[in-house]
């Protein structure tokens, strides 16, 4: 479980989070949607402690995680794993040795040992033969899946993934979206996702929370999303002529 | 303030890069890599240059020495002294500025943008050390090599020039390097290229961690890696002679 208690953030005197207040539940697939430059991203990388921020609390099952100094903070960063945006893979490392690194940073396995638990990261993120591939010789879903497998190598406590499916195209944007959640749900860990897509919405948001302008502006679940008569939301989620459809054939039924 | 601010900074930096290492081997790997990265790949470079720098001393010599009240074998000794207290070393920094300096920069800086950086430090690994620390050792390490090989390549270009140009002969040449020799020189340089490669690497690692953006202002802080490093190289090597050689 993850607590974000009245946290503000502020860029050159801008302010970007105003007084976030939020639980993000453990086994539960949560959710951050906003308008791009709303500031999910800036929260979930405070959340994570990429950005130190100003006022507040971010609580990791009971651990005030920014009040933790730099060496406690080192070793609470081995229980999380992070897909970004842009699969964040190492250019110059073969997708083994990527998904490898934390074994071989964080543990004292045998090389067999580790080689093992990559194939079987690999493996659950449906990758296969394509352990000496770099990460420029593969898709970019395939690029998502590896970051996924990386992520997962040290059986942490909480995965945060930020777009975990933009610049991939609908059926394999589902099929990211559905591993986030089968692999939250088997390792029952306290998932955080960043999203502008609703497909995603509808696909796993267990948790949904609205941000705007860096406010939050709603919180709730998938199903209660429809019915909001938030404004901004509204605007938000039926901004395309598709949803606007579906919208309309709803309230005639 | 500017400068201020990015000296408290580059230290602030340096205070990371010389933390714990999280685990020794691995370490112990990278160093291993960048020796072969940043070292043995200016092996082809630096022996260019110094053969054309030995080359160039040893033919403005002989022509700035006509005179016949000047002997021959000056023409060797100020090729040995010029390469052993100056070229082989600042020259030799000069070049790897701009070759490791601008891969260093780049390197990290398109970590950075990518966020790589930000995966590295979510793992819980420190990634200023993890990054900046193989490549200070490595090059550190690596660079008295060069300069080494700069003034024997470079003596060797010297009396190349000398013999196929008839300035001297073989005797007169090998006479001049071997008169006066002072080895504390050798030291001297070796000395300075440490300081150099440390400041080379250091400062261009600088601007590579410290890149935002996209891959224009990872063109920016490659450039700015060259010159700074640049700059600081000529005004070390200042306060490095007036230290050693005073």
């Amino acid at each position: 479980m993850i607590e974000v208690k009245n946290v503000s953030k502020s860029f050159n005197g801008i302010p970007v989070l105003k007084d976030i207040n939020v639980l993000f539940e453990k086994g539960k697939t949560n959710l951050i949607i906003g308008q791009s430059g709303s500031g999910k991203t800036v929260l979930l990388k405070s959340i994570v402690g990429l950005h130190d921020i100003e006022i507040g609390q971010i609580i990791f099952d009971g651990v005030v995680f920014n009040e933790l100094d730099f060496k406690k903070k080192k070793e609470m960063r081995k229980q999380i794993g992070m897909l970004f945006q842009g699969g964040a893979l190492f250019d110059s490392a073969t997708v083994e040795e990527n998904v490898m690194y934390p074994l071989d940073m964080f543990t004292e396995k045998s090389h067999e040992e580790k080689r093992e638990r990559v194939n079987e990261c690999l493996t659950r993120v449906n990758i296969v033969n394509a352990n000496k591939l770099f990460p420029a010789e593969i898709s970019g879903g395939m690029q998502k899946r590896v970051a996924i497998a990386r992520a997962i190598a040290l059986n942490p406590k909480y995965l945060f993934c930020d777009e975990p499916n933009s610049g991939l195209d609908p059926q394999t944007a589902i099929l990211i979206d559905n591993l986030i959640k089968e692999i939250t749900e088997e390792y029952n860990m306290t998932t955080i996702v960043n999203t502008h897509d609703m497909n995603s919405v509808m696909e796993i948001g267990d948790k949904v929370m609205f941000i705007y302008k860096g406010e939050k502006w709603w919180e709730g679940t998938r199903d209660g999303i429809f019915d909001s008569e938030n404004k901004e939301l509204n605007e938000f989620i039926f901004a395309s002529k598709l949803s606007q459809k579906i919208r309309d054939l709803k309230n005639l039924h | 303030m500017g400068l201020f601010y990015h000296i408290g900074k580059y230290f602030v930096l340096l205070s990371r890069v010389f933390s714990k290492p999280e685990k020794l081997k691995i370490y112990y790997r990278e160093t291993i890599k960048e020796i072969d990265k940043l070292g043995l790949n200016s092996i082809g470079i630096v022996a260019i240059i110094s053969v054309f720098m030995g080359a160039v001393i040893t033919i403005q010599t002989a022509y700035n020495t006509e005179n016949p009240i000047y002997p021959k074998y000056l023409i060797g000794l100020t090729a040995r002294d010029t390469l052993l207290l100056e070229f082989s070393s600042t020259i030799v920094a000069l070049i790897l500025a701009g070759k490791i300096g601008s891969n260093i920069a780049s390197e990290i800086g398109t970590m950075r943008v990518t966020e790589q950086i930000d995966a590295l430090e979510i793992m819980g690994v420190n990634s200023a050390s993890y990054l900046i620390l193989p490549k200070i050792i490595g090059s550190v390490i690596f660079a008295p090599f060069l300069t080494l090989m700069s003034m024997i390549i470079g003596i060797f270009g010297g009396w190349l020039a000398g013999i196929s140009t008839g300035v001297m002969t073989t005797q007169d040449y090998i006479y001049g390097i071997q008169y006066a020799f002072i080895p504390y020189y050798i030291v001297y340089a070796v000395i300075k290229i440490a300081i150099f490669a440390f400041l080379i690497t250091t400062i261009s690692a600088y601007h590579g961690y410290y890149s935002y953006g996209g891959s224009l202002e990872v063109g920016k802080s490659s450039t700015k890696a060259v010159v700074n490093s640049s700059i600081f190289i000529l005004l070390f090597n200042v306060i490095l002679t007036q230290l050693l050689l005073s």
